[in-house]
């Protein structure tokens, strides 16, 4: 005899929970992400053509400072988010699962801090 | 979770000549791991670019080298790929874009757009004024 009901299984598993804030945090990160990807084009523009003076100069031109600092954090946030869908989707057990999606997560935080405080430290030399 | 039994396996993607959306699809997500891994990259220019000069010039040195600018071309073209058909998920999540002429119509679309912005990118560029 099983007197717990559908409902009291079914509660706290549902994806519908948890899964639905990620799911429209990719979205949000996406969004954002269709102006902040100038200051990535610049970026990978800039290292092929610009000495390094003139590349610290455009970076502490406080549109720039901002949008690269909001490039980093959106482009980590949707890359953790997405990554750990596609780890979800190809990798069937739940071990290594649950550690790939961990070490994407810390590593998205990890570089994105790296790369906010190599702004900020470039900004101190000018 | 492992399946106690074999289960029924569809769809048979060998057998099938995929369509285009199909491969756009399966694109945009390989575009977006190929772009999570070109953000170490970008980590590692600002870093070098904070620094100092002697080690921003020599990620420069390599960054300009022929082989990495194939790559920086590829990672651009990858991201207005990802973007485009990025842009399309937003429609389609909106609710909207799901007819079967459109779809085939938004995948041309889709990769002109790509390509042009990448060319844009291009022009602007050697004309200093990206
Ligand atoms: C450097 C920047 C970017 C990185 C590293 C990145 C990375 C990723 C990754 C890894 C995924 C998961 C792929 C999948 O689940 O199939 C993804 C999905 C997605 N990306 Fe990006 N992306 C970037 C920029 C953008 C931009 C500019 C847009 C613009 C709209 C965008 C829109 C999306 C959307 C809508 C999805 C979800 C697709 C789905 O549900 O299958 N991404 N991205
Ligand atoms: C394609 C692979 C890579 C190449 C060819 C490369 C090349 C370089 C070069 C030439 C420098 C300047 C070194 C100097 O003269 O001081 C540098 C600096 C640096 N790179 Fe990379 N790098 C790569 C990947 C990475 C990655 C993946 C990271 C980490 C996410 C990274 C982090 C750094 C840091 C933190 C510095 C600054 C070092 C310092 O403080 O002097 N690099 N890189």
């Amino acid at each position: 005899m099983k007197y717990r009901t559908p409902l009291a299984k079914a509660r706290g598993l549902g994806a519908a929970r948890s899964g639905t804030t990620r799911w429209w945090m990719e979205r949000v990160t996406a969004a954002a992400l269709i102006p902040l990807s100038y200051w990535l084009v610049k970026l990978v523009d800039l290292s092929a053509t610009t000495p390094y003076a003139e590349t610290r100069d455009w970076l502490a031109a406080p549109v720039n400072t901002v949008g690269v600092i909001a490039f980093v954090a959106a482009a980590f946030y949707h890359a953790a988010l997405g990554l750990r869908v596609v780890i979800e989707d190809y990798v069937d057990r739940e071990g290594s699962k649950i550690v790939l999606i961990w070490l994407v997560n810390l590593g998205a935080a990890l570089l994105s801090l790296i790369a906010l405080l190599a702004v900020f430290r470039t900004l101190q030399t000018g | 979770m492992n399946a106690p039994h074999p289960r029924p396996l569809s769809p048979h993607l060998q057998v099938y000549r995929l369509p285009l959306t199909a491969v756009l699809s399966i694109t945009h997500r390989i575009t977006g791991v190929l772009l999570s891994a070109g953000l170490l990259s970008v980590v590692c220019l600002l870093s070098a670019l904070a620094a100092g000069p002697e080690a921003y010039a020599s990620a420069q040195a390599i960054a300009g080298s022929g082989g990495m600018r194939f790559l920086s071309w590829a990672f651009i073209y990858a991201l207005f790929f990802h973007l485009c058909h990025g842009i399309r998920h937003l429609i389609w999540d909106a609710g909207q874009g799901f007819e079967a002429g459109t779809l085939n119509r938004y995948a041309w679309i889709e990769l002109t757009a790509s390509v042009l912005l990448t060319l844009a990118v291009f022009v602007l560029s050697s004309r200093d004024s990206l």
